[in-house]
């Protein structure tokens, strides 16, 4: 150890030692960032929001909800997936961990092609980001911005988990790694919950 | 493969009613959504699920509630804080739909 270590521990005590909140870095970093996506995602909504109200002939061109019902029950189970995945990465048992993420990674595959397919669909019935064959042209770029974050967001949860899975498999990484992917893909999950009645359920063609 | 035991010991049971809650919230979004009300009304019955879902999620299934008290605090103190900064902007929108614009 040297004198300058030596020096710092005697002047600082436990300030050098004590990680903060009691958390890992790690875990911190990814709290963060979470948090700071959560803004990005807020302010997109507040606009979708803002854009909404603020128009008269804002479209209501959803006529089934089963699509993004099905997409909900799959992007909801895949956090319970994710959840036994890291408790399971905590017990220390390695496959079924890796089994659990790998199940998780592969809702958010279905949840994804849903999504595009459902896309195709609005863009077949003449849907672009400029205009619309119902009303205002601002719902197409509002709606395909703000799904389109959102999906971003799950393609690159689905590639993270890939990716956390295989290296813990390989014993790169261990549980904590895991729990942190997870949290993630559990920040995705909650997006989704806001997502789902602003721009679909609250546009359902009545 | 687990034992029912060993998943109620380790808390697991909790992370199956909290899922089945959280499944039960956004059905209720989905109900909400085949009521004759008007459109603030149904917003603001959304966004009350909406908030209680996410809260629960946070909470359980992002380990929130099992963390320090003092960063469960910074977390929800700092981004609560930000998001309601966000809100400014609504009077504006009332403004736009009702005075065409031309308002001062």
């Amino acid at each position: 150890m040297s004198q300058a270590d030596l020096t710092m521990q005697r002047h600082s005590g436990g300030m050098l030692t004590d990680r903060p909140f009691a958390i890992p870095t790690k875990k911190l970093a990814m709290w963060l960032f979470i948090i700071a996506d959560t803004m990005t995602f807020s302010a997109c909504l507040v606009a979708y929001g803002f854009l909404r109200n603020a128009t008269p002939d804002w479209p209501r061109p959803f006529h089934s909800i089963v699509n993004v019902a099905v997409m909900t029950f799959i992007l909801l189970t895949s956090s319970l997936t994710m959840l036994l995945g890291a408790q399971t990465a905590k017990r220390g048992d390695q496959a079924g961990a890796f089994r659990w993420t790998m199940i998780t990674a592969l809702a958010g595959v279905m949840f994804a092609v849903l999504h595009i397919r459902e896309w195709l669909g609005l863009i077949g019935e003449g849907m672009t980001l400029f205009k619309n064959p119902w009303g205002t042209g601002l719902f197409g770029a509002a709606f395909f911005s703000v799904t389109g974050l959102h999906i971003t967001h799950v393609i690159a949860g689905v590639i993270a988990l890939t990716i956390v899975g295989l290296r813990y498999k390989g014993g790169r990484y261990n549980a904590d790694d895991i729990e942190i992917v997870g949290l993630y893909w559990h920040f995705v999950d909650l997006v989704w919950m806001f997502v789902v009645p602003f721009v679909y359920l609250m546009n359902l063609a009545h | 493969m687990p034992t029912a035991a060993e998943l109620k010991r380790e808390g697991t049971g909790k992370y199956l009613v909290v899922y089945l809650c959280i499944l039960a919230f956004a059905g209720l979004q989905f109900v909400i959504a085949y009521q004759n009300i008007t459109a603030s009304q149904m917003f603001r019955r959304m966004f009350s699920v909406a908030l209680v879902e996410a809260g629960v999620a946070v909470l359980f299934f992002m380990h929130l509630w099992a963390e320090k008290r003092g960063f469960l605090l910074f977390v929800v103190i700092f981004t609560v804080f930000v998001l309601l900064s966000m809100q400014f902007g609504w009077t504006d929108s009332f403004r736009l739909i009702h005075c065409g614009g031309y308002c001062s």
